[in-house]
């Protein structure tokens, strides 16, 4: 935005704003997938993946821009910026390949929040949390969940930060009746399974609070050491939507999470069919 | 009433370990007979040590595994169990790094499984698993279903045990309420007896007092 230019009103909209805050964004008739992804590769698009590190170099990943792994001691949060530990289980090397997959040219980064014991492991997601929104990814992928109640608070405004700041957290929901988080809050996308084989079939749920299904049974995923595996679970139809999630905003990079999910919602496999 | 207080009057009354054991033992027998696994185990995470630590197993292994410990972080039990997430993997092998000392350590390497954290109110109390389902059937999500109802099982049943184990500390230990945990006990023995009525009339007169 140009110096001369006034600044958007941010709580009110006065009659002389009106003007101002005109999207030039160019809504087709029908939203396509093809107006909404066709052609698109991620470029430009900054994806980060919370988990358990993610393996560089592996086949199905490629690079990965920056590894970062949170600890803490004491009181402190630890960063630290440069983590060479890998993956300490597979998981996140999984997600990482997942979204590569459906957006090859877009960027990876790493933030673990794992290995470094059960215990604090609630407060050490919320702080990789924390530093993931604070560098402004577009999309962050959290195949992970805590169920601890003292949580849910702060990662409820975690989220709903991340909404604003126009960073789209996309979060695995749980396959079984268990009130955990940060899945549940209505500023993320909350994914579960389907049972299909095509990566690009992701369907809208009428019935929140899980929103989305992507694939998730029987997925050929990157493990550690260069290997693959086949594996089931929400942590894996999440990076379907995130790769997705991640394709579309390289092409329309002005869409804000609340356009960005209606565009999801527009494009979903089961929207529109009669 | 504090938590060592009630937990010393509730062993009392409470069932014991063995019995709870018992229940787990149930679960992973089941879990493997439904789902025609080679072996089913149920771990517990001890928060103090931060290991999660094998409390029943069915099929391969055997009862020389109950007892082992490794760290609460580590392989795909402490992925499940920090990440609350269920996983399902069909191929282990392929991971070179994946806790394959830890299964060498137990004479069993599976080929695929099935892990599921085991959640109780608010807490991740451990993790469930199921070895070498039959790998020539895709897998389903019925079966993950199913594998969250017997998640849900096997928590209440470590709950459970859990509960008694503090109980039968408090009903061990040497502090001020041993005394009452062993009162309930032997009033819950006498059930029926004069003796008991008794000591009931007495207890009242105590409350009254306190």
């Amino acid at each position: 935005m140009g110096a001369e230019e006034e600044e958007l009103p941010a709580w009110s909209l006065p009659e002389e704003a009106v003007e101002r805050i005109a999207l030039p964004e160019e809504w087709p008739g029908e939203v396509t997938r093809d107006w909404a992804w066709g052609e698109a590769r991620g470029a430009g698009v900054r994806v980060c993946v919370l988990d358990s590190g993610v393996e560089a170099g592996h086949p199905l990943v490629g690079a990965v821009q920056q590894s970062v792994a949170i600890s803490i001691e004491g009181d402190d949060v630890i960063v630290e910026e440069n983590d060479t530990e890998g993956d300490l289980c597979g998981h996140g090397t999984a997600c990482a390949g997942v979204i590569r997959s459906l957006a090859p040219d877009c960027e990876l980064a790493s933030v673990r929040v794992l290995g470094a014991g059960f215990t604090g492991s609630g407060s050490v997601l919320l702080e990789g949390l924390r530093w993931a929104i604070e560098q402004d990814f577009d999309v962050i992928n959290m195949s992970l969940s805590t169920t601890k109640q003292k949580f849910a608070a702060l990662l409820h405004e975690l989220a709903d930060s991340a909404y604003f700041r126009r960073t789209m957290l996309v979060a695995s929901a749980h396959n079984m009746p268990v009130e955990s988080y940060p899945w549940r809050f209505s500023s993320v996308i909350s994914v579960g399974s389907h049972e299909q084989s095509d990566p690009f079939a992701y369907y809208y749920n009428p019935s929140p609070p899980v929103e989305f299904f992507a694939r998730g049974v029987d997925v050929e995923v990157a493990w550690n050491g260069g290997g693959r595996l086949v594996c089931t679970g929400n942590s894996f139809a999440t990076p379907h939507i995130a790769g997705i999630a991640a394709l579309v905003l390289s092409k329309h990079p002005e869409l804000t999470p609340f356009q960005l999910k209606s565009v999801l919602y527009l494009t979903a496999t089961n929207v529109g069919k009669t | 009433m504090n938590e060592a207080l009630r937990a010393a009057v509730a062993a009392g009354v409470l069932g014991a370990e063995e019995q709870f054991r018992a229940l787990l033992q149930s679960v992973v027998e089941v879990a493997r007979a439904i789902f025609r696994a080679k072996a089913s185990s149920i771990f517990l995470l001890d928060e103090e040590a931060d290991e999660l630590v094998f409390e029943a197993v069915a099929g391969e292994g055997s009862e020389s595994l109950i007892g082992q410990r490794f760290p609460s972080s580590t392989g795909i039990a402490g992925f499940v169990l920090v990440s609350r997430q269920p996983l399902v993997i069909e191929d282990v092998l392929a991971d070179p790094r994946f806790s394959r000392e830890t299964a060498e350590s137990t004479g069993f390497v599976p080929k695929g499984l099935m892990a599921v954290p085991l959640l109780h109110e608010e807490r991740a109390l451990g993790v469930l698993e199921v070895l070498d389902r039959p790998q020539d059937e895709r897998f389903t999500l019925a079966e993950m279903d199913l594998l969250g109802l017997f998640a849900n099982q096997a928590a209440i049943a470590l709950d459970l045990l859990q509960r008694a184990r503090r109980a039968r500390a408090a009903l061990d230990g040497e502090g001020d309420f041993g005394v009452l945990a062993r009162v309930a006990a032997l009033l819950e023995q006498r059930r029926g007896e004069d003796s008991q009525a008794s000591a009931f009339r007495l207890l009242s007169e105590l409350e009254r007092l306190l």
